[in-house]
């Protein structure tokens, strides 16, 4: 490994190797696409003003890359340029982790809540594979820094309800700082019942249940070195998903780390963070609160990893050089349960994750570097080992129903690089990025055993002889500012290689009861997709502004079908009032008619829709303590609708009255 | 001080003899090792010992090895040669049913192996006997008892009508576990010639149709069909099992000129074949 790092580190310089002039002062995180801040979240923000108590889910969805998949109101799936969990990858705090439940009911975000996090980190593309390998993005779900502010001890309470779902929220936080040593302990609840959809249309089994506990510590050895523990578990039970026709009695997440930092300002090295890490997810699947089932069924799933990073950040005299090898090994098991009608019929069971192995080891180089004043261009690579193992022997031979000929393992090599040109001027700022990465199947796409997707009506079943997905990806984006008016164009285009989709096999015969058949993970030669966005904005005056952003977006298989789940046109647009102690915004949102759905796989058309939401924030003082009050109207109108990413069609929440309330207490 | 050197040393040597001792004595080898006695058939001489891995009698295919022990020396036989004759008292007449012959088991002094496929019995188990004949040193000696088959559980033989107006006989051979997976599935065929008389079938041919009734008659991929195999005289083909539990092998029987002997296609409509064969696991 040391040799591949010395190899990396002279392939970066030798790329640079004019770098002898005097360093020009640098933007930093330029690349970086969007970064949705959670610290503020006790503040009032006139941009998009999020309750002070939304889920991650509720925060990312207010990205303008990212889109939520729902299969209720709980645990929505991240979806980003169109493409969601397996061509995503989502980290928390660079630690990798991955959801334990074979139907996507589970995507990492619902084991974090905002109280535990600092923000949210997205990188569109191989932009954000600082932390693994991607084709449609990073998203890295950031912890706190270390807290060494002296500030003694401070507490807050969060309280909030709203009124569609009874949803009730209760957050505690409580916390100490002194110069050498800090404790933060957080803990919130969440719990709603059914929602109702737009007109009083009660959307079953869409209810939810869930605590988060988070404790953070960390001590200051040395004006250098600092060491950092975090436990976060998380504890959801009784979830309803209203677009499948399984619940989750339990989805149970316990995350650890152990991290040690050290700071310079003077030395080549500015800061090397070292990070081991351990955490074990159980999903537990099943029916029993259903009454019409074909058949009872349990489907408990377990995925536990452990790993570690390491990374510097380096300056030259021109550079900014940052390192990051790190390295996982994750246990994948899912299993499957079915309990015949005919009760003298013994229990079916079968692994639909068979113990699966993943370990991977890689290491990621970026170098930024600045040309003068405005330019910049900074290029990252990553290459890493990717190694999967069918640990169990039934799991093996299962798979060789379908592939006699495949061993217990399988090696990979992937690699990704990206470079991004920037030029930044008083009244524009414009960004070129083109880059070239890969990525492993995911678990189910690889080695899953009649998985079955309620989206299509198919059992799905993993190919272990899957090549890597490849994509070549270009960015543009530009700026354009003048007094009180922005205008901005953001667009990339991803053309995919080897592009991983379950094609129809009329041979096989389908396990689920009422499955229209069954799918292989197979992969199709090329797909490509698009997206544009354009948004713009102008103040009319310092406490009156106006935005808008509309959003265009395409994606096509080489079989010249549409892929599913690709964004119809999109826009928002947004009136603000904000003042220091109060603000309101009223909000347009929706989405035009998905007129390029996929049939082919399974989409229906999704006909257009609009909403409107009104948000109000105060800020006030009482005893010297801090009160934040967040309250508004979401669906104003009421209306009953679905979006194309709403799982089966499910109808999204009706209106909506919410109240949150913070006290944070000196 | 001298104690703490020599103590390991005269344990070393203790171990190091007891270990090389054993070699002078011959082993006992217990060449039923993993069976269970089914039963024993006496006679004035000898007691023949029945086992196999149930410890009892199924109807369908039972693989049996048998122990001959000479009542006064309270000797197993090493050099009997063998044979059976299994039969059921019907009301009204008798018949047999198909059955091996039997041979010395591979590597085995005293016991010797065969089979019996019982294709069916009475509820309470009775119904049958069996007669031992065997030969030592060139005498002839015979024993003869009742015996007890119970029912399976799972339909593992079947017995039916041919489209060629003979009676046959399928029966499940084997593997002894199933698993999720590929599964080498070996199914004995033979025909009643006479009441007494079920020869092995060679050169026919049995396609495969595995279904899971309790999963909408799921049915998994990549099986094959049978054909016979000349060495150990029975069908063999791949049975894919993706999950445990029941399932139904639905059959078809085609002859040597591939003719259509039994069984049909499973469709919607006809979810079973007339000619089939169950298991669970």
């Amino acid at each position: 490994m040391k040799k591949l790092i010395i190899v990396l580190m002279g392939l970066l310089f030798s790329g640079f190797s004019f770098a002898q002039e005097e360093r020009s002062t640098m933007e930093k995180d330029t690349t970086k696409l969007e970064e949705i801040t959670l610290v503020g979240r006790r503040k009032l923000s006139n941009y998009r003003q999020e309750k002070t108590l939304a889920s991650i889910d509720d925060y990312l969805e207010k990205s303008n890359k990212i889109t939520m998949i729902k299969r209720g109101s709980y645990a929505w799936e991240p979806s980003m340029n169109n493409m969601n969990s397996e061509r995503l990858n989502v980290t928390i705090d660079g630690m990798q982790i991955f959801g334990a439940c074979t139907d996507k009911m589970d995507p990492i975000t619902s084991y974090v809540d905002v109280s535990n996090l600092q923000k949210v980190s997205i990188g569109s593309g191989q932009s954000g594979s600082e932390n693994g390998h991607t084709i449609g993005g990073g998203i890295d779900l950031q912890l706190p820094n270390s807290k060494f502010h002296q500030s003694g001890l401070r507490a807050s309470v969060d309280l909030g309800y709203e009124t569609n779902g009874n949803y009730k929220t209760g957050g505690l936080d409580l916390e100490y700082s002194g110069n050498k040593f800090y404790f933060n302990a957080d803990v919130i609840f969440r719990k709603s019942d059914n929602y109702d959809a737009g007109k009083n249309k009660e959307v079953l089994y869409s209810q939810f249940q869930k605590y988060n506990m988070s404790l953070r510590s960390g001590y200051k050895l040395n004006d250098r070195n600092t060491l950092d523990a975090t436990v976060i578990y998380d504890k959801a039970t009784d979830v309803g998903y209203p677009a499948l026709t399984m619940d989750v009695s339990l989805a149970e997440a316990l995350i650890t780390a152990v991290t040690h930092t050290y700071k310079s300002n003077s030395d080549f090295v500015e800061s090397l963070e070292s990070k081991l890490y351990f955490n074990t997810i159980t999903h537990v699947m099943d029916d029993s609160n259903r009454p019409d089932v074909p058949i009872r069924m349990d489907m408990p799933g377990w995925s536990d990893t452990y790993g570690f990073y390491s990374k510097a950040s380096m300056k030259g005299s021109k550079h900014d050089l940052s390192l990051n090898f790190n390295g996982f090994y994750n246990r994948s098991l899912a299993e499957m349960t079915m309990y015949p009608n005919d009760p003298n019929q013994s229990a079916m069971f079968m692994y639909t994750w068979p113990d699966i192995r993943t370990l991977y080891s890689g290491i990621y180089a970026k170098d930024d570097y600045a040309f003068n004043d405005h330019t910049t261009l900074s290029a990252a690579l990553r290459i890493g080992f990717h190694q999967n193992e069918i640990a169990k022997e039934t799991g093996l031979e299962s798979l060789q129903i379908f592939y006699p000929e495949i061993g217990s393992t399988k090696n990979r090599l992937l690699s990704s690089i990206t470079a991004n040109y920037q030029i930044k001027k008083e009244h524009y700022d414009a960004s070129f990025s083109g880059g070239y990465g890969e990525r492993a199947p995911s678990v189910s796409e690889g080695y899953g055993f009649f998985l079955f997707n309620s989206f299509d009506n198919y059992d799905y079943i993993g190919n272990p002889t899957l090549a890597n997905e490849k994509a070549v990806e270009v960015n543009f984006k530009a700026n354009y500012h003048e007094h009180s008016f922005h205008l901005g164009l953001e667009t990339s285009y991803f053309y995919i290689m080897d592009y991983i989709i379950g094609s129809i096999d009329e041979s096989l015969s389908a396990m689920t009861i009422g499955a229209d058949g069954v799918k292989v993970y197979d992969a199709l030669s090329h797909a490509q997709i698009f997206n544009v966005y354009l948004n713009s904005s102008y103040k009319f005056s310092n406490a009156l502004s106006v935005n808008a952003t509309l959003g265009y977006n395409y994606g096509n298989g080489s079989n010249n079908e549409n892929l599913p789940f690709i964004k119809p046109i999109s826009y928002v647009a947004e009136l603000n009032y904000a003042l220091p102690k109060f603000n309101a915004a009223l909000q347009l949102e929706g989405n035009g008619n998905q007129s390029r759905y996929s049939s082919f796989y399974g989409e229906d058309e999704t006909s257009g829709y609009g909403i409107l939401n009104l948000n109000l924030g105060n800020e006030l003082t009482l005893n010297a303590n801090k009160v934040v009050l967040k309250y508004g109207i979401e669906n104003i109108l009421d209306k009953n609708y679905s979006t194309y990413a709403d799982w089966n069609n499910i109808s999204r929440q009706g209106r909506n009255c919410y109240l949150n309330l913070s006290y944070v207490i000196h | 001080m001298k104690l703490k050197y020599i103590l390991p040393i005269l344990f070393t040597a203790l171990f190091t003899v007891s270990c090389s001792s054993d070699d002078d004595t011959d082993p006992i080898i217990n060449e039923v090792e993993g069976l269970f006695k089914i039963q024993e058939l006496t006679n004035d001489t000898h007691t023949v010992e029945l086992f196999n891995t149930a410890g009892e009698f199924e109807t369908g295919y039972n693989e049996i090895s048998i122990r001959i022990k000479d009542i006064v020396t309270n000797d197993y036989v090493e050099n009997a040669s063998i044979s059976w004759m299994p039969m059921m008292q019907m009301p009204t007449m008798q018949h047999s049913c198909p059955k091996s012959v039997i041979y010395k088991g591979a590597g085995k002094k005293t016991v010797y192996t065969g089979f019996i496929v019982y294709q069916m019995t009475n509820p309470d188990g009775s119904g049958w006997t069996l007669k031992v004949d065997y030969t030592i040193d060139g005498v002839d000696y015979s024993a003869i008892s009742d015996i007890v088959v119970t029912q399976s559980e799972y339909q593992n033989v079947s017995s039916f009508m041919g489209a060629d107006g003979q009676r046959y006989i399928v029966a499940m051979e084997g593997p002894t576990d199933f698993k999720i997976g590929n599964n080498n599935l070996k199914i004995g065929l033979f025909k009643m010639e006479t009441m007494f008389s079920f020869p092995v079938v060679e050169a026919y041919k049995l396609t495969l149709d595995p279904r899971m009734p309790g999963m909408g008659n799921h049915s998994s991929p990549n099986n094959t069909d049978l054909t016979f195999n000349m060495a150990d005289k029975r069908y063999e083909g791949n049975l894919s099992l993706t999950m445990t539990g029941y399932w139904v092998l639905n059959l078809k029987l085609f002859d040597a000129n591939d003719e259509l002997l039994k069984g049909e296609n499973v469709t919607e409509e006809h979810p079973k074949s007339s000619l089939y064969l169950e298991l669970e696991f």
